[in-house]
C-alpha cells in the first residue's frame, strides 16, 4: 500500500525519532500544535555563540509531523540562528521527499513553523504553506 | 404567501407519518441515484464512509437546483411576474415538505438558516440575550459539537450565565445519574440528539421530561438525527429543534430551526433588514409575521428548494427503513472492527444506541496516517477531533478515525475498509 506515501525513511524517522528528548538548560523552550488533528510537538533549543549548538523535540502526532520533526532536527543542528530565522520551508518539504497533499501540510510544517516561532522570527506566509 | 397548517398532515386522522413505512432499502437502486458513487479515486471505486460529514447527493437533488436556476430563477415574496410566484411557491412549497418531515405543528414553525450552526446561533442571540441572565444555569453534554458549545460559551461569558456538563460513561452514553439536580436553576438544556463523533443516540425523552420537571427550555441539535431517522418534533416536545441540510441528501447552505410557535412570536428577531419587516419608516420598524421575521435578505432559494426535494427522496425511501439499513450496517461494522488487532472502538456496543458513525482509534496508526493510506484505495474517512475538543480529552486522544453510514452504502464496504486498516497496519509494523 502506497509506500511512496510513506517512504522507509519517513516511517524509520517516525519509529526511531532524531534528537528526540528533552534539553533541561534548554535557552528556549517552544510548543506548537496543529489543533486540527492534534499533532503536538515541543521544540529544546540550546544556543551557541549565534549557533543553534543543540536542538531536542518531544511530540505526537502522526507519522508526517513527527517523522518532519525528526528530520528539520538533523537538517538545522549547529547552523547559525540568524540564518535559521529564515530557513525556508521547501528546505525541509524537500528533505521529506514525499508528496504532502495541501490537508497533510500543516502536519508537515508543524516542526519548521515551531522552530521559527522560537526564534521570534514569523511563521513564513501561511497563505503559501497552506 | 402559503400559509397552510400542517397539523393534521398525517398523525392527527391517525394516518402514519411520511416516514414511518417499514420496507427494507433497495442500495443497488439507490447507489444508481447518486452520481458521485460513479466514480474513481485514485484508481478505485470511491468508498464513501464521510456522510457524518456531509452527505452525497442525489439525482432529484441535483436537478432541482438545475430546474431552478434554469426555468425559474427569481428572488422571492417580491416580484409579482410568473417565474418570481413559481420561485416563491417552490421555496414555501419545500418549507411545507420539511415541516410535514419532522412533523411541525404548523409551517410557521419551520425557520430556514444557513446551516445548524446558523439555527443555534440564532435561538443564542435571539432567546439567549433576552432569557438567560446572570446566575443561571445552561447544562450542556461535553459530547456536543462546537456549534453547540461555543455560542452557549459565548452567551454564559456576555450574560453571567453558568455552563454545566453532562458527563459520558465507558462507552460513551450520557450519565444521568442526578440529573434533576444537575437541572436545578438551568434555563436552558442544549444536546445533539445523536453524537457526531461516538455515534450515540441519546435518550431524548428522558432528558427533555427532566428539563421540563425543572422548568428548563430545551435545545436539541439534531444535525446527525433528522437525515437518520424518524423525527417528530410534536413527539419530542422540546422547545428549539436544529438540522442541516447538506447532511440529509440535501445542498449545503441550507438549515432548518425548527422552534415552538409561542417562542418565535416572541423573541426579537435576529437579523435584520429586508423582508423580515412589516413596515419601516426612518426611525422605526416592526417586524414581518413567521417564520418571515427570521428570514432577513434574500434567501439561498435554490437550496431550499434543494432540501425539499431531499426531503422528498428521503421519504420515498422511509425513515423508518432508513434508520433501520444503518443499525444492520453498524451491527456488522462493530462485529468486523472489533477483530481488527490494537483497535479501540469508541461509542456504544448496542447497535440500537448506535447511529451511522463509528469512531475508533489504532495502537499503532495514527487517525492521519490512516486516513491518508486508505484514501490510497478509494476510501473517504474523517481523522480528526471531529469538531469535538473536549469529548477527545475525554477519550484521552488526540483524534480519531471515523467511519459514518448513509442510505448508499453497504456491507461490503466495511469489509474493505477492514481489510484496508490491515494493509495500513502493515505500512506501520512492517
Ligand atoms: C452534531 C452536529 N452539530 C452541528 C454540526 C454543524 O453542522 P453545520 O456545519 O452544517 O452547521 C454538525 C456537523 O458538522 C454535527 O454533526
Amino acid at each position: 500500500m502506497s509506500s511512496d506515501l510513506y517512504r522507509e525513511q519517513i516511517l524509520e524517522h517516525y519509529r526511531n525519532p532524531h534528537n528526540f528528548g528533552e534539553i533541561q538548560d534548554a535557552d528556549i523552550t517552544q510548543e506548537g500544535d496543529n489543533p486540527l488533528c492534534g499533532d503536538m510537538i515541543t521544540m529544546y533549543l540550546k544556543l551557541d555563540d549565534g549557533r543553534l549548538g543543540s536542538v531536542k523535540f518531544r511530540g505526537r502526532g502522526c507519522a508526517i509531523s513527527q517523522a518532519s520533526a525528526s528530520i528539520l532536527t538533523d537538517l538545522v543542528m549547529g547552523r547559525p540562528v540568524d540564518e535559521l530565522k529564515r530557513f525556508p520551508t521547501q528546505a525541509l518539504l524537500d528533505e521529506l521527499g514525499i508528496p504532502i497533499s495541501p490537508a497533510r501540510m500543516k502536519c508537515a510544517t508543524l516542526s519548521v513553523n515551531t522552530l521559527r516561532v522560537a526564534l521570534g522570527a514569523g511563521v513564513e506566509d501561511e497563505d503559501d504553506a497552506d | 404567501m402559503i400559509e397552510k397548517d400542517v397539523s393534521n398532515a398525517g398523525m392527527a386522522r391517525g394516518v402514519p407519518p411520511v416516514w414511518a413505512d417499514g420496507h427494507a432499502l433497495d442500495v443497488g437502486a439507490i447507489r444508481r441515484q447518486f452520481p458521485i458513487l460513479k466514480r474513481e479515486v485514485n484508481g478505485h471505486p470511491l468508498v464513501y464512509l464521510d456522510s457524518a460529514n456531509t452527505s452525497q447527493k442525489p439525482e432529484p437533488v441535483i436537478a432541482a437546483l438545475d430546474d431552478y436556476y434554469r426555468r425559474y430563477n427569481a428572488n422571492i415574496h417580491r416580484g409579482v411576474y410568473q417565474i418570481a410566484e413559481e420561485a416563491t411557491a417552490a421555496y414555501e412549497a419545500a418549507r411545507q415538505k420539511v415541516a410535514r418531515f419532522v412533523n411541525a405543528r404548523s409551517v410557521r414553525e419551520i425557520v430556514f438558516t444557513r446551516n445548524v450552526t446558523e439555527a443555534i446561533n440564532l435561538v443564542r442571540y435571539s432567546w439567549g440575550r433576552a432569557n438567560v441572565h446572570r446566575g443561571d444555569r445552561i447544562l450542556l453534554t461535553e459530547m456536543e459539537h462546537h456549534s453547540n458549545l461555543v455560542p452557549w460559551q459565548l452567551l454564559a461569558a456576555e450574560t453571567g450565565a453558568e455552563l454545566d456538563f453532562l458527563r459520558i460513561d465507558s462507552q460513551g452514553r450520557l450519565d444521568l445519574e442526578g440529573l434533576d439536580r444537575k437541572l436545578e436553576g438551568v434555563r436552558l438544556l442544549a444536546f445533539a440528539h445523536q453524537s457526531n463523533t461516538l455515534g450515540t443516540i441519546n435518550p431524548v425523552p428522558i432528558l427533555v421530561a427532566a428539563a421540563r420537571r425543572a422548568g428548563a427550555h430545551v435545545l436539541i441539535d439534531g444535525a446527525q438525527a433528522v437525515p437518520h431517522m424518524p423525527v417528530d418534533v410534536q413527539a419530542i416536545g422540546a422547545d428549539f429543534y436544529g438540522f442541516t441540510g447538506h447532511k440529509m441528501c440535501g445542498p449545503t447552505g441550507i438549515g432548518v430551526l425548527w422552534a415552538r410557535r409561542e417562542l418565535l412570536e416572541a423573541m426579537p428577531p435576529f437579523l435584520a433588514g429586508g423582508e423580515m419587516i412589516k413596515r419601516v419608516s426612518l426611525r422605526n420598524a416592526s417586524w414581518n409575521e413567521l417564520p418571515w421575521k427570521f428570514e432577513a435578505g434574500t434567501q439561498a432559494i435554490a437550496e431550499a428548494i434543494g432540501l425539499g426535494a431531499a426531503v422528498d427522496y428521503l421519504c420515498g425511501l422511509g425513515m423508518a427503513a432508513v434508520r433501520e439499513h444503518e443499525r444492520a450496517l453498524v451491527d456488522y461494522a462493530l462485529e468486523r472492527m472489533q477483530d481488527v488487532s490494537g483497535i479501540t472502538l469508541y461509542g456504544p456496543q448496542d447497535p440500537d444506541l448506535h447511529g451511522g458513525a463509528i469512531s475508533f482509534s489504532l495502537a499503532n496508526v495514527h487517525p492521519h496516517d490512516l486516513a491518508t493510506l486508505i484514501d490510497q484505495e478509494g476510501i473517504a474517512v474523517r481523522a480528526g477531533h471531529h469538531c469535538t475538543q473536549p469529548l477527545m480529552e475525554t477519550l484521552g486522544v488526540p483524534a480519531t478515525t471515523r467511519a459514518s453510514f448513509y442510505v448508499y452504502n453497504r456491507p461490503d464496504e466495511v469489509d474493505q475498509l477492514v481489510g484496508a486498516i490491515g494493509r495500513a497496519q502493515k505500512v506501520f509494523t512492517g
